[in-house]
């Protein structure tokens, strides 16, 4: 067997343990709970659906924990949906809280979007919530809930929209992967650590070390220099991820990395992997050695197929990419978090007793002053985003700023929105960039060919589609000290909704204030991303906002009601949350 | 009066709120106690230092309480409880009541402070007094943390006071009364549990000197909790 688990002590030791338990079928919670075991996630096809949210007993660490999931899979079984149908889906809450079902990523009424407090009441304990609503459209997308915690908890599965027309390209086989982070402990508990203490879960941090080797390296003034800005703000070029490995597991398709998924495949197929990153706060960076990927969809919608060898995925975020496996090889399907603290991991096999050789992660990423939004003299924009640390820590003095190429035509007018700058932010950048062709902190420069949004344009031409009639401008804005998100300055407690008209063509361009990156996500209606060319605009639902930068997309506005609008990091969303009114 | 002042600063504080706050600023507390700790010195003293707060993101309530009890000596003890308020991203500001207490007497002080992360990352407190005895108090105390790796903190305080009166019976007197500058190094072995062990130089000058006379350096050792 070429089997070659390259596992940190921690995680094998789960493993092992977890392995231990499925293969003596033993239940150690038995008599403890009423909550039944975990079954594997299957797919369910066809135009009526039952879905039950229910309390599940998992095994993901070692350690037997309850799940909420959708009839006991870990991930939810798969939908399977025909473009152009109608699906009645029938949901019922076995919980003891209120539950919701969200489809992200679909078109279709109001009343049928699952946000509780906005489209409709939730779903009370016992009782069942039909929704009933036609696809109009294809692709790979999921659905979760939308209440309290419950998507950290299990609650996420994948949907698979078979197009009408058949698919601009080929394949033998495909697969979902789905990623997610697991902890066992409780959401809240999650969230209180953070309110208490931000970095609690980064053990990543800048040690004296790392400033010993600047000076050696630099001198001390010169040191002391580049960390002044940093200092000055009590901010930190290592804050990556505000949750990491030390409580996650990183699954794949519900699979830990010991118990590894596999995905097999028969010599001279072509194999389309649907990935979906399904996690709570999760970013991954995607690569499966030894393979050219071709993505060939993003969010659902087909895009001009372009190969890379790597991608990142933000949360929410889903990619369809198309490789061609070599006779008798085993590839590590790789998916390192982005502060490369732990990674899921499976294989695309051949054989399901033979697993790939797992990759060493990366090194750990360094948040540039680029990242902080200060403009960029050094920043080369040839082919895939090299941007080169030392040129940018000099060029603070140069403002070049660079526009957005598909904003050369007529101005758009901006409608102002409230903006209060205060105790809600402990950054405002000074001079974001429009950095599509950046592939963000950690991928710069990596020797790969990694996927950036500049690399991506919608398949369908968008050259007729109206130009924008107006403009808001939203800042993502936060308090990391404090653990308070917002928008503009504004959480959402304290905001007034936005207000979007029917029938307009709306330009929306993002600042980002923080240090992270934030995946938007707008329900109801599309996001069409400017990335470069407006003649193919990206059409996305979840929007990766790089630290420090700003990003601009157009939204059809043509879907009446009250829509959810909003960073899709779990922790970050309650604060960092709009209601739209469509009107 | 008085009454009606503290119950309105916490029903202020402790307002139930909406439903979508309570997903996004729930009602929390958090325990901590910085420095828990016998020191090697001459009085061979056991001594505290720490605090407890319940509220919301902007809005808290604090209790810190600190002191030292020597072997063969007296307790002495210092505690504030405290109205917060976020005024600054990194600040906020404090208003309330101070109780200092050693067997032979006790003291009641009103609060001012202002408590935050300064720029450079030091954790500092600020805390104007104004005793009964219209004494009036200046306590200052700044923390930084090195991280030798990633577990191994080194943490270096300093902490002072200063006063405008001599108050003979808390063995305080005018102008700079005391000063303290130490260094702790602890090991989290969870971030919640760190031991740790730690030197520090006290000195006590003018009048407190006369009442306390205290220029020392000594090591201590302790453990640093919060949850």
């Amino acid at each position: 067997m070429k089997t070659d688990f390259k596992l940190s002590r921690r995680t094998f030791v789960k493993g092992v343990v977890a392995t231990g338990i499925l293969a003596s079928g033993i239940n150690p919670l038995h008599a403890a709970t009423s909550s039944i075991q975990r079954k594997s996630t299957t797919e369910l096809r066809g135009t009526e659906f039952h879905l039950d949210i229910v309390y599940t007993t998992v095994n993901i660490t070692g350690v037997p924990a309850i799940a909420i999931t959708v009839n006991h899979m870990l991930s939810a079984p798969t939908l399977r949906w025909q473009e152009g149908t109608e699906v009645t889906i029938h949901v019922t809450n076995h919980l003891k809280e209120d539950t919701s079902i969200h489809w992200h990523g679909i078109i279709l009424p109001t009343d049928m979007d699952g946000v509780p407090g906005l489209s409709f009441d939730g779903i009370k304990p016992n009782e069942t919530f039909t929704y009933r609503f036609k696809v109009q459209q294809s692709g790979t997308y999921w659905y979760h809930s939308h209440s309290g915690f419950q998507e950290q908890l299990g609650v996420y599965g994948a949907i698979v929209i078979d197009p009408k027309e058949p698919e601009p390209f080929d394949y033998d086989r495909e697969y979902v992967i789905n990623l997610s982070d697991w902890s066992d402990e409780k959401p809240q508990q999650v969230y209180r650590k953070l309110k208490l203490m931000g970095d609690y879960y980064n053990f990543k941090q800048r040690t004296v070390g790392d400033f010993l080797d600047e000076v050696k390296e630099k001198g001390f003034f010169s040191a002391f220099n580049d960390r002044k800005m940093w200092n000055e703000m009590a901010m930190t070029d290592r804050d990556l991820s505000d949750v990491t490995g030390y409580t996650y597991t990183y699954l794949m398709n519900g699979i830990n990395p010991a118990t590894h998924f596999k995905a097999l495949f028969k010599n001279e197929e072509k194999i389309r992997l649907r990935f979906i990153n399904s996690a709570a706060m999760t970013f991954f960076d995607v690569r499966i050695p030894g393979l050219k990927m071709r993505v060939v969809s993003a969010d659902g919608n087909n895009v001009q197929p372009i190969e890379v060898d790597e991608f990142r995925i933000g949360v929410a975020e889903t990619y369809d990419v198309i490789v061609e496996p070599e006779t008798d090889t085993a590839y590590s399907i790789f998916a390192q978090s982005l502060d490369r603290s732990g990674y899921a991991v499976g294989s695309l096999t051949y054989d399901k007793n033979i697993a790939a050789v797992i990759p060493e992660m990366d090194p750990l990423p360094i948040l540039s002053h680029a990242d902080m939004g200060m403009a960029m003299n050094g920043m080369n924009h040839s082919e895939h985003g090299s941007m080169n640390h030392s040129d940018m820590d000099h060029s603070m003095m140069n403002h070049n700023m660079e526009e957005a190429p598909s904003s050369e035509k007529k101005p758009i007018p901006i409608t102002p929105l409230e903006e209060k700058w205060g105790l809600h932010t402990t950054m405002k950048v000074e001079e974001p960039q429009y950095r599509m062709d950046d592939p963000g902190v950690g991928l710069r420069n990596n020797g790969r060919k990694v996927l950036t949004y500049a690399d991506l344009k919608s398949l369908r031409s968008t050259k007729d589609d109206k130009y924008p009639d107006r403009e808001i401008i939203l800042h993502l804005t936060g308090n990391m000290e404090r653990y308070m998100w917002s928008i503009n300055g504004i959480k959402y407690a304290d905001a007034a909704p936005l207000e979007f008209y029917y029938g307009e063509r709306l330009r929306i361009t993002y600042i980002n204030n923080t240090m992270m990156n934030h995946p938007m996500h707008l329900h109801g209606m599309w996001s069409d991303l400017e990335t470069g060319d407006d003649n193919f605009l990206l059409r996305k639902h979840t929007i990766i906002v790089q630290p420090g930068s700003k990003i601009s997309f157009r939204v059809t506005v043509d879907a009446k009601g009250n829509w959810a609008y909003h960073c899709h990091l779990l922790y970050h969303m309650a604060g960092m949350f709009r209601k739209v009114v469509v009107a | 009066m008085r009454r009606k002042l503290i119950t309105l600063l916490l029903s202020f504080v402790l307002t139930v709120p909406s439903y979508a706050m309570m997903m996004d600023n729930p009602l929390l507390y958090k325990v901590t106690v910085e420095e828990l700790e016998k020191q090697f010195n001459d009085e061979k003293i056991v001594s505290w230092d720490g605090n407890i707060w319940i509220g919301y993101d902007i809005n808290k309530i604090y209790l810190y309480s600190e002191g030292e009890k020597p072997e063969y000596g007296k307790t002495e003890s210092e505690h504030q409880l405290v109205y917060s308020r976020a005024i600054a991203p990194f600040w906020d500001i404090q208003l309330g009541m101070g109780y200092d207490k050693n067997e032979d007497t006790e003291h009641s002080w009103g609060v001012i402070a202002i408590s935050g992360l300064a720029p450079y990352f030091f954790e500092t407190r600020a805390a104007l007094l104004i005793g009964e005895d219209g004494n009036i108090g200046l306590r200052f105390d700044t923390e930084y943390e090195a991280l030798i790796t990633q577990k191994l903190i080194a943490s270096p305080t300093l902490s002072t006071a200063l006063y405008s009166k001599n108050t003979p019976e808390l063995e305080i007197g005018e102008r700079v009364s005391n000063l303290a500058i130490g260094v702790r190094l602890r090991y989290e072995i969870t971030r919640e549990f760190a031991p740790y062990i730690g030197a520090e130089w006290q000195k006590n000058f003018g009048k407190t000197k006369e009442y306390h006379p205290v220029d020392e350096v000594y090591l201590a050792a302790g453990v640093r909790i919060w949850f």
